[in-house]
């Protein structure tokens, strides 16, 4: 079915999860007043990003108040929010969740927690070990974040898994000044793009903006056909509401004109990928 | 050759953006910074003034008896061409005073007095008009460690940390800093005369050539000597970024407890902001 999705470019504050909360909050009843469908929030919108040493003072259990409050008020609107998640076992996830109609319908535990450059994820953070797509009132959907997208094989999984929308949650830094965007801005566009083309997904980008210590986080998110084409993009740098109009028929259309995920042979790539498995394990 | 090139306009959101940002998480509205009549401190000073109204800026000149009058000169230039406070702190009675005590000690010494005599000046002043310090040591300076550990290397927050030279003179003049102050040598003007490249023996736009290979692109040194750079160049380069790497840390702290500050317990500077 056609809905519309509300791309919020916020700024969340750097460990201050109540603070943040009633930013989300706002924007969710502005959001849900205006007649929208879905709306997407960055990667760890309710803590920050450059946690560190926080991230136990952060992280909520799903049966927090801050996350049944946000359940409740998916009663009108879904919601798609990033947040660490602290699990009984206590390890701490960089989440997001996919509320509709009061419940949390599905939960994503970040895969690949980068560790490289800037990023220092996998020494405060456990991994998530799956990659599920998942059915809302929306059609089959995805959640990706940030570095996910990065892996070919997550996005392959997904769409493979039968999503026709991929969503990611992102708090991308920018960085490289050479170009008439940031390095890192340029570098998403283009594999959102050829993301959404390759795998005739559509995708619907939420970065966030602002800056910790020094690092900006360039926003511009964006909602991007299964064509590959731009639909709408949010401003970089600043902070950004916007509403993407998705209809189903865009997407009909594109899976007719190009029908690579009909014509993609998952046996063959099972059988490719085992093999290389097998000789890897020795 | 010329590898370095950068967007100006994009550069120029970004640092604008900082400042503003940075400086009113906090609960700050004003900054107050050293104005030398150089280049780094007017781009700093014109960056200030667009993020947060040139009424927030406060720029101090602060000239020692032997610094050239043109660098005043260029600093109340440099201050009413981007609209900001400007006043002169001399430095001479506290500098000379200390001095009286030891007549022998040599330039070095003196110029890093001097540059401790204006920090601590600069960061009183921040108290007097709650504002935060800017630095201006671009990345060129930092990474050669050119500049004084306490000195001109101490600010609140610091625009152009991560520009080379060769970006503060484009984007000086991007954005409107007066053409006497780009077109001048640098110089920190420690005695009549003194000029950077004279006193490094090279030029800033030749080294922030390789710097940009070397540090950003990570270019080994047989790639370096491909491109074109003295084999005997490139390993000053690298000496003087080792040899000066413990001005742009912390002091290290002798570890003995299971949480020791920056080693096992670490948190953004921006923590709660």
């Amino acid at each position: 079915m056609d809905f519309t999705a509300v791309l919020a470019q916020i700024k969340p504050k750097l460990g201050c999860v109540s603070d943040n909360l009633a930013q989300i909050e706002e924007q969710i009843i502005k959001a849900s007043e205006a007649g929208a469908d879905l709306i997407i929030f960055p990667e760890l919108a309710l803590s920050g990003y450059f946690l560190k040493d926080l991230v136990p003072e952060v992280a909520l259990r799903l049966d927090s108040s801050e996350i049944l409050k946000l359940i409740e008020l998916s009663r009108g609107i879904s919601i798609v929010i990033g947040f660490v998640e602290e699990s009984d076992d206590y390890h701490f996830y960089n989440s997001a969740l996919y509320l509709e109609d009061g419940a949390i319908r599905h939960r994503h535990r970040k895969v690949y927690l980068p560790t490289y450059g800037l990023f220092d994820e996998q020494r405060y953070l456990a991994r998530g070990e799956s990659f599920r797509a998942f059915d809302t009132k929306f059609g089959r959907l995805a959640m990706l974040i940030c570095e996910d997208m990065w892996h070919l094989s997550a996005s392959y999984i997904l769409a493979m898994d039968g999503a026709t929308t991929l969503i990611c949650l992102s708090s991308s830094p920018a960085r490289g000044i050479e170009g008439d965007s940031p390095g890192s801005a340029a570098a998403w566009q283009k594999l959102v793009s050829t993301t959404a083309m390759f795998l005739n997904c559509r995708v619907l980008y939420s970065n966030r903006v602002g800056f910790e210590d020094g690092v900006n986080f360039w926003g511009g998110s964006e909602y991007v056909a299964a064509s590959g084409e731009s639909v709408i993009r949010a401003a970089l740098l600043e902070e950004d509401i916007i509403t993407a109009r998705v209809t189903e028929g865009a997407l009909r259309r594109e899976r007719i004109i190009s029908p690579l995920m009909r014509d993609e042979n998952l046996f063959v790539t099972l059988q490719e990928l085992r093999r290389i498995a097998d000789k890897r394990c020795g | 050759m010329l590898v370095l090139h950068a967007n100006m306009e994009l550069l120029r959101k970004l640092l604008v953006g900082f400042v503003r940002d940075e400086v009113r998480k906090v609960g700050i509205s004003k900054v107050v910074l050293g104005l030398s009549g150089g280049i780094d401190s007017a781009l700093v000073a014109f960056i200030a003034a667009e993020a947060l109204g040139a009424e927030n800026v406060h720029a101090l000149c602060m000239p020692y008896k032997t610094s050239n009058p043109e660098s005043e000169a260029h600093a109340r230039l440099v201050a009413k061409a981007c609209g900001v406070n400007f006043s002169v702190v001399p430095i001479t009675a506290m500098v000379d005073a200390y001095f009286d005590t030891f007549p022998d000690a040599d330039n070095m010494r003196r110029g890093n007095k001097m540059a401790r005599e204006r920090m601590t000046i600069l960061f009183d002043h921040s108290a007097l008009l709650r504002a935060l310090v800017l630095g201006t040591s671009n990345k060129t300076e930092l990474l050669l460690g050119y500049g004084t550990l306490y000195g001109d290397m101490a600010s609140a927050l610091n625009p152009i940390g991560d520009i080379y030279k060769s970006h503060v003179w484009q984007l000086s003049a991007a954005m409107g800093v007066p053409a006497e102050v780009i077109e001048k040598q640098p110089s920190a003007d420690l005695w009549a005369g003194q000029t950077d490249e004279e006193e490094l023996g090279f030029s800033y736009r030749q080294v922030d050539e390789l710097l940009y290979r070397m540090v950003d692109q990570r270019l080994t040194k047989q790639e370096l000597v491909a491109d074109g750079f003295e084999a005997g160049f490139v390993d000053t380069i690298y000496a003087k970024i080792q040899n000066s790497h413990f001005k742009r840390r912390l002091p290290v702290i002798a570890k003995v407890s299971n949480r020791t500050i920056d080693r096992d317990f670490r948190y953004a500077r921006d923590w709660g902001k």
